[in-house]
């Protein structure tokens, strides 16, 4: 006999469709599985077998064979037990066949029966929803997470209950998706722990509030990682909308179980991170950290350390807004919407200016590392002193998040409703082309950036990141056109060249 | 005269001298100081410097190469790297290069040797200093060799990192009038890095050396090529030097010619600065901008000045913020002086830096030379 049960693989953050076939006739007593499995998917043949047994079902002692179509596509990973299993009972007359159809299982078996959890369940029931399934069967750590998708999402523990759903004796409660309730920067650190560096809490406000890329040099305990650990806690709270994107991602990478990510994220990899590490990649594509950042930030600490291929990889996902990889013949894409967050040393030695003890050789080999692939991402550069000695001793004379946020807030409002419909979310998304309309220079800022650019020598992207970010900064404002001040003091966050570089 | 501007004992002394420079190296050590002036081996006739630098083996080669010596062929591989050579006898060797009793027999010049008479024939200044030199230096250097060069005056470097370079870069800036004086052939930047500013320099002044092209730098190479870039100025100027450092080495150099030492006043407490406070104490010129070179050269008020442009005026917040500027400094710094803002405070750097009156150093913000000069009278 034969029969088909539906089940799901990840490419990329997506599910796709497999269909899981097992014919049962008389023969040798055999079970082989064919289209492609890899080495983790024939074992479940042994998984399949014990589990059945352990249930008190029957294997049938005859000739198993099972298909994963399409054929074509490679398999890989301990996802198809549970359809295996279930396609093997109805095609040994164990269930009824005619409750497979609309119906879709996700799951890995434990020897005992057990159903055990998977990464990227919501991804599935998102696939799932989208072939036509009324329902999917998923392990009960996953249930949460996997009724996001808007599809009745079945948590069963076992396969013993599985057979109980499937001739109609259970009928478990579809879980109920998690509360959306984004928690408005609790639990997350406080800008009001950061003593001085008030020009750094500035630069770091524009840069939320426009989601521009922000780059914060200074010597060592100067407070770099601390301030862009307060960044996910002055952005916006994220919409359901962001909030299930970024779950997915994190399910898919096996960061969460059940829940509801509510919060930005924050991603801070190490710099001796790989380029795959970074945007995704490896042999079943997984995502990098630029997409784990997705939603929220990417910071890289120490960006002269990083090694150049990987920073060179990182600027069509920052640009793009998504990562794409490709394997073989299949291309494979990530959302990658992260905003960037730097962070390195004046020199080598970290001391910077004065007191700095590296040759001059050093500090030029240092700089140029910096100055190709990324630095010309960069919107804002922030220079961070030494923190002077009573600002630490002094109270906590910091504003809080929440003070902060309502700012950025409000000020992303007022770029939402002008960028309506261009595609862009925040100002630093604007395209090029429509820079000059969506900015709104008044006709003094037009000057001031004309004499910048014939003075500084800014290039025509230097040029178009300085209206940016005077546009956020007259956001802030609530400003409607750009003013000269604006231009003035988005020029200061300009990164610059130490002199005596260009010949 | 021969058409090249160089007779041929001269030129064979030439590729004499480049032929025996690992000798020289090994012989002289590392550090010759002026004092022993590098036994003035270089004023030894040819037969007494192979006597003097080789063992019997090389001193065969040596006289091998001085016989077998082919001007003709010499002058073709001058013309194909596009130097020209200038010996002692011709008119267009440097008149400075006079005074040293062992002024090199020939000069190699890239950039043509009737620019390089034009430029050594017009009041000169030699600009040297550190290779590790603070923004503070490097501005300086900066002012100083373009308000020379402004002002007709040849402004003379080793192409070095640091002052050197600077020096270099602000002549070019000024209308162009540098020479550059390397201690290898003049055929190549070095450093390698500096090719871009070497190129400028050879387009635009002369890049000399008494080496022939091809012959790599040898560490006592850089002090004999010191006595040539003291002898070329009439001034020998230094914007921070430390102590000892190749820069006072040069020094010495200019003050046994009987030239005119100046220093650029630093800060007592860096280590880049104590070699030029000590030349101060012990009586060199103060040079506070390029004002002081030129009234040592033309005599007060006789230089050829340029304009001098008004200082500009600024509306507030900008007087503030820059007089809030002591050394370099930070914004949050600046805020906690003038009680502004600290969005305020990047704006009026902003502006400041498009009307070049401020500059970025590291981790804050100087103001830049340009406007003390300007305000004085």
């Amino acid at each position: 006999m034969l029969a088909t049960a539906t089940t799901f693989t990840i490419e990329g953050v997506r599910g796709r469709e497999i269909l899981v076939e097992v014919d049962v006739r008389r023969g040798l007593p055999a079970f082989t599985v064919v289209g492609l499995p890899d080495a983790t998917v024939r074992e479940a043949r042994e998984r399949v077998r014990a589990a059945l047994l352990n249930s008190a079902l029957d294997f049938p002692m005859q000739r198993v064979t099972a298909n994963l179509a399409p054929a074509y596509l490679r398999k890989h990973g301990a996802t198809f037990d549970l359809a295996l299993a279930v396609a093997l009972l109805a095609a040994s007359g164990q269930v009824p066949p005619e409750a497979l159809p609309g119906l879709a299982v996700c799951g890995e078996l434990s020897l005992g029966g057990a159903i055990r959890p998977v990464r990227g369940a919501l991804a599935m029931a998102f696939a799932a929803a989208a072939a036509g399934c009324a329902r999917i069967v998923v392990p009960p750590d996953n249930a949460g997470e996997a009724a996001l998708a808007g599809i009745d999402a079945l948590p069963v523990p076992d396969l013993t209950s599985l057979v109980d759903v499937l001739h109609g004796r259970l009928a478990p409660e579809p879980a109920r998706p998690p509360a959306f309730a984004p928690r408005e920067g609790a639990g997350l650190p406080d800008l009001a722990d950061v003593r001085g560096q008030e020009d750094a809490r500035r630069a770091l406000e524009i840069a939320a509030a426009g989601g521009h890329s922000l780059l914060m040099v200074g010597p060592p305990g100067a407070g770099k990682t601390m301030l862009a650990r307060r960044l996910p806690g002055i952005l916006p709270p994220p919409s359901l909308e962001e909030a299930v994107e970024i779950t997915n991602v994190h399910s898919v990478a096996g960061l969460v179980n059940g829940g509801l990510v509510s919060e930005r994220p924050f991603r801070a990899p190490h710099h001796s991170i790989s380029a795959p590490g970074l945007v995704g990649g490896g042999a079943h594509p997984r995502p990098g950290e630029v997409s784990l950042a997705h939603g929220g930030v990417l910071f890289l600490d120490e960006l002269a350390e990083f090694s150049r291929v990987a920073l060179e990889a990182l600027r069509q996902p920052l640009e793009d807004g998504r990562s794409v990889v490709t394997r073989g013949q299949r291309t494979i894409e990530f959302p990658a919407r992260a905003m960037l967050a730097a962070a390195c040393n004046p020199c080598p030695c970290g001391r910077g200016a004065e007191r700095c003890v590296c040759g001059p050789m050093a500090v030029a080999r240092y700089r140029r590392r910096l100055s190709g692939p990324l630095l010309d991402r960069i919107d804002l550069t922030c220079e961070l002193g030494p923190v002077a000695p009573g600002a630490l001793a002094g109270p906590g004379a910091g504003e809080c998040s929440a003070a902060v946020r309502e700012r950025v807030v409000s000020a992303r409002e007022r770029q939402a409703d002008r960028l309506r419909g261009s595609g862009a979310l925040a100002n630093a998304g604007i395209a090029a082309g429509m820079l000059r309309g969506a900015a709104r220079p008044a006709p003094d800022a037009e000057r001031r950036l004309a004499e910048g650019h014939a003075l500084l020598g800014l290039s025509a992207r230097g040029h178009a990141r300085v209206l940016r970010v005077a546009r956020t900064i007259a956001d802030l404002e609530g400003a409607d056109r750009i003013e000269a001040t604006h231009v003035d003091e988005a020029l200061g966050y300009r990164h610059a060249p130490a002199i005596g570089e260009a010949a | 005269m021969s058409p090249s501007g160089a007779c041929e004992a001269c030129l064979r002394r030439g590729w004499l001298v480049g032929h025996l420079a690992p000798r020289l190296a090994a012989l002289l050590g590392e550090s010759p100081t002026p004092g022993k002036r590098r036994g003035r081996l270089l004023a030894l006739p040819d037969a007494e410097l192979i006597e003097a630098t080789c063992c019997a083996e090389r001193r065969a080669e040596a006289h091998s190469l001085l016989e077998t010596f082919d001007p003709a062929r010499a002058r073709e591989a001058l013309l194909t790297v596009e130097v020209e050579a200038v010996c002692r006898h011709a008119l267009t060797y440097p008149s400075g290069l006079s005074d040293l009793d062992d002024a090199p027999a020939v000069l190699f010049v890239a950039g043509g040797a009737g620019r390089l008479k034009a430029l050594t024939g017009a009041p000169a200044v030699t600009v040297v200093g550190t290779r590790r030199p603070s923004p503070y230096g490097l501005e300086v250097a900066r002012v100083l060799g373009r308000g020379l060069s402004a002002a007709g005056v040849t402004v003379v470097s080793g192409l070095a990192l640091g002052i050197d370079a600077s020096a270099h870069r602000g002549a070019l800036e000024g209308g162009g009038a540098v020479v550059a004086v390397l201690a290898r052939g003049p055929d190549a930047a070095y450093p390698r890095s500096h090719q871009r500013l070497y190129e400028r320099v050879r387009t635009e002044g002369c890049v000399v050396s008494e080496f022939p092209p091809g012959v790599p730098v040898h560490r006592w190479a850089f002090p004999a090529r010191n006595r040539i870039m003291a002898a070329l100025g009439s001034v020998t100027v230094v914007v921070e030097a430390d102590d000892p450092s190749g820069s006072l080495i040069t020094c010495r150099f200019a003050e046994d010619l009987g030239r005119t030492v100046a220093a650029v006043p630093g800060r007592i407490t860096t280590g880049a600065a104590r070699g030029t406070n000590r030349l101060l104490r012990d009586g060199a010129r103060v040079v506070l901008g390029p004002e002081d070179l030129l009234e040592e050269l033309f005599g007060p008020g006789a230089a050829p000045v340029a304009p001098v442009p008004d200082p500009p005026v600024l509306e507030s917040p900008l007087a503030e913020v820059l007089a809030a500027i002591e050394g370099s400094a930070g914004v949050s710094a600046i805020a906690a002086r003038t009680g502004l803002a600290p969005g305020a405070v990047r704006a009026a750097l902003g502006r400041l830096e498009v009307m070049g009156l401020v500059r970025r150093d590291g981790l804050g913000f100087e103001r830049t030379a340009a406007p003390a000069y300007a305000a004085r009278s």
